[in-house]
């Protein structure tokens, strides 16, 4: 009798238990992309809006270069290297120009690369989405709790990005490469005075931050579609998490990613059903999604409202 | 400088009056499509750059209002309500009102805190479009009945041109007045420098939240003439990219300049249309034709025949 009536109560909770993780991986995902792309706006000052477009390069070049060499492994170090220095080709041929110009040139220059970027990929590998395979023992699930499976692919995603996280806090506090990173961020100027090579850095952050947007973009191919534009709806995103999280703040894009991806998640999971108890289904039914996907920039007002420089303001 | 100015717009406005009936006559009509499109983005650009160019309010969601214009004249179109001035009041007012509500939250902050903003919320409106199943989800709707007024017919390629060339010439003069009005003054000056205009006595708060929503109010006119335009409304009216093409009208015409958005949306529309009749990938050449314009091309079309006026 009992655990007949707890049944649908603990199903809800291992649904629950399985959106969050869900969210958590988005979250990751979001803050590869965020961190460099908040590197880049506190230390260089530079708008950037093609930063999914080097997502999107890393997920083709993976899925390429898996294809040619048929080594998974060797495809994700390929991408990883291409988005890289595609990175850094981008900044020494066009964004160099525009460190000195202000926000509106940079907008406007870097929205000139991603249509170049999208038409690019579109003329190499079609309009059409691209799926990408993995290997086997990524493929697999594994029982967290009783009665829940739960993708190992996910998983890996979490562990992934929580490393990345784990391995920019120690650069970024601990190395003399964070060192100058932290002095740029606050006094360019000063920095270049010193004698430190400020082009050099520049590059090597840049380099970096496209990087890490080129592993979100190759760990997003085999779960999200694979097509031009994949960058833009990941980027729009990640400038909630930057907005959320403060301009120029890791940790701001830790936790602004973190809590857009659980928030996203679990909104479009249950904000239906929930809604479905207060209001008439089939009102449910249509205000529902809408609402959900409207729920992160929602919650970007209300913290714009309460903190205007984000939740983790970067000194300086 | 003003008559010469006022000279090179009645040339400007006398060329587009005679344009249906040259392109009529050399067996191309479809140019009065062209320029009819190009002037209705126009009409948005100009609204814009009330914003960007003298307000100093770097917006990259105006494609919004275009959204919200088209939006509010076919939903009421959807309903069986055919009336021209309740599809354009409805429009401008609804634009409005979603714009003071974006402006209300967005100008308390700024610098890259406002371009991502905009940018967001407009991304909001995108998906709520997506969202409205009822109105066509993602695919859009046609627009049930064109805006009907008494002695225009918006089905007729003519009526409907020289419509939106009256408005478009409407919309250069209001903003021209509103600029050089007081207001417009107390706008200027919160950009050239905001902590003097504080000083002066002047809160920017106010005065840039009521050039936000007129911009919006314009913006939204222009949408609901694209709406009747295509006869067809989509999401994608307020896809970001249209914001940034809107947005990079205003630069290549040369921002804060009266003339600067029109010659923008001309340039751009045609250079547009120019490579996607040569090539199906003609972004391909357009982004680093964008790049270029904006690294050596600093004060815009406008800036080669007068300086800005700020």
């Amino acid at each position: 009798m009992q655990r007949a009536r707890l049944a649908p109560f603990f199903m809800t909770l291992i649904l629950f238990f399985e959106q969050l993780l869900n969210g958590v991986q988005l979250g990751v995902m979001l803050f590869l992309m965020a961190a460099g792309l908040t590197l880049v706006l506190g230390i260089m000052n530079l708008v950037n809006l093609a930063h999914g477009s080097l997502y999107m390069v890393g997920a083709y070049l993976t899925i390429a270069a898996a294809q040619w060499t048929g080594s998974y492994w060797l495809g994700v170090l390929l991408g990883l290297a291409g988005a890289l220095v595609v990175g850094m080709i981008v900044e020494v041929v066009t964004l160099r120009a525009l460190y000195a110009r202000d926000h509106l040139d940079q907008v406007l220059a870097t929205f000139g690369l991603i249509l170049f970027f999208n038409e690019l990929v579109a003329m190499i590998w079609g309009r059409a989405s691209l799926y990408s395979s993995l290997p086997a023992w990524l493929q697999g699930h594994v029982e967290l709790l009783p009665g829940s499976i739960y993708p190992v692919y996910r998983l890996v995603i979490i562990a992934v990005g929580l490393a990345v996280a784990a391995l920019l806090w120690y650069v970024v506090t601990r190395t003399r490469l964070g060192m100058l990173i932290r002095a740029g961020a606050s006094n360019r100027t000063m920095v270049a005075a010193l004698g430190v090579n400020i082009r050099l850095l520049y590059t090597v952050v840049f380099g970096f931050g496209a990087a890490l947007a080129g592993l979100a973009g190759l760990m997003a191919g085999p779960i999200y579609s694979v097509q031009p534009g994949m960058g833009e709806l990941i980027l729009i995103q990640v400038f909630v998490v930057i907005v959320i999280g403060g301009i120029g703040s890791i940790r701001g894009a830790l936790v602004g990613a973190l809590i857009v991806g659980i928030v996203d998640t679990l909104g479009r999971a249950f904000l239906k059903p929930l809604l479905g108890s207060v209001i008439s289904p089939p009102a449910a039914e249509a205000a529902g999604p809408a609402l959900a996907s409207m729920l992160i920039y929602l919650l970007m007002a209300v913290v714009l409202a309460v903190r205007p420089a984000g939740l983790f303001p970067a000194r300086g | 400088m003003l008559s010469r100015r006022l000279v090179l717009w009645s040339v400007f406005v006398v060329l587009l009056l005679a344009l249906p009936p040259v392109v009529v006559a050399l067996g191309q009509p479809f140019y009065i499509d062209l320029v009819r499109r190009i002037m209705i983005f126009a009409i948005a650009a100009v609204s814009l750059n009330l914003i960007l160019g003298y307000g100093g309010m770097v917006s990259f969601g105006h494609a919004a209002y275009l959204g919200i214009g088209a939006y509010a004249a076919g939903i009421l179109a959807f309903y069986g309500l055919a009336s021209g001035w309740l599809h354009f009041g409805a429009a401008i007012a609804a634009s409005a009102l979603v714009a003071l509500a974006i402006g209300s939250v967005s100008i308390r902050t700024s610098g890259v805190y406002f371009i991502m903003i905009t940018l967001a919320f407009t991304q909001m409106l995108y998906y709520l479009g997506i969202s409205l199943a009822l109105f066509g989800g993602d695919d859009g709707m046609r627009l049930k009945t064109r805006s009907r007024f008494p002695l225009l017919d918006l089905g007729d390629s003519l009526h409907f041109y020289y419509l939106v060339l009256v408005l478009l010439v409407a919309a250069v003069y209001l903003t021209h007045r509103i600029v050089s009005s007081r207001f417009g003054m107390v706008l200027r000056a919160a950009k050239s420098n905001e902590a003097r205009s504080r000083a002066i006595g002047f809160s920017p708060y106010a005065y840039r939240l009521l050039a936000f929503t007129i911009a919006g109010a314009m913006g939204g006119l222009a949408g609901a003439l694209l709406a009747n335009h295509t006869n067809y409304l989509t999401p994608d009216f307020m896809h970001w990219t249209r914001s940034g093409e809107i947005m990079f009208m205003v630069i290549l015409g040369g921002m804060g300049t009266a003339a600067g958005p029109v010659a923008g949306a001309f340039a751009l529309l045609f250079v547009e249309e120019l490579l996607a009749r040569w090539t199906e990938h003609w972004q391909v050449i357009l982004g680093p034709l964008l790049i270029l314009s904006v690294i050596f091309f600093k004060r815009g079309l406008a800036g080669m025949f007068y300086k800005p006026d700020a």
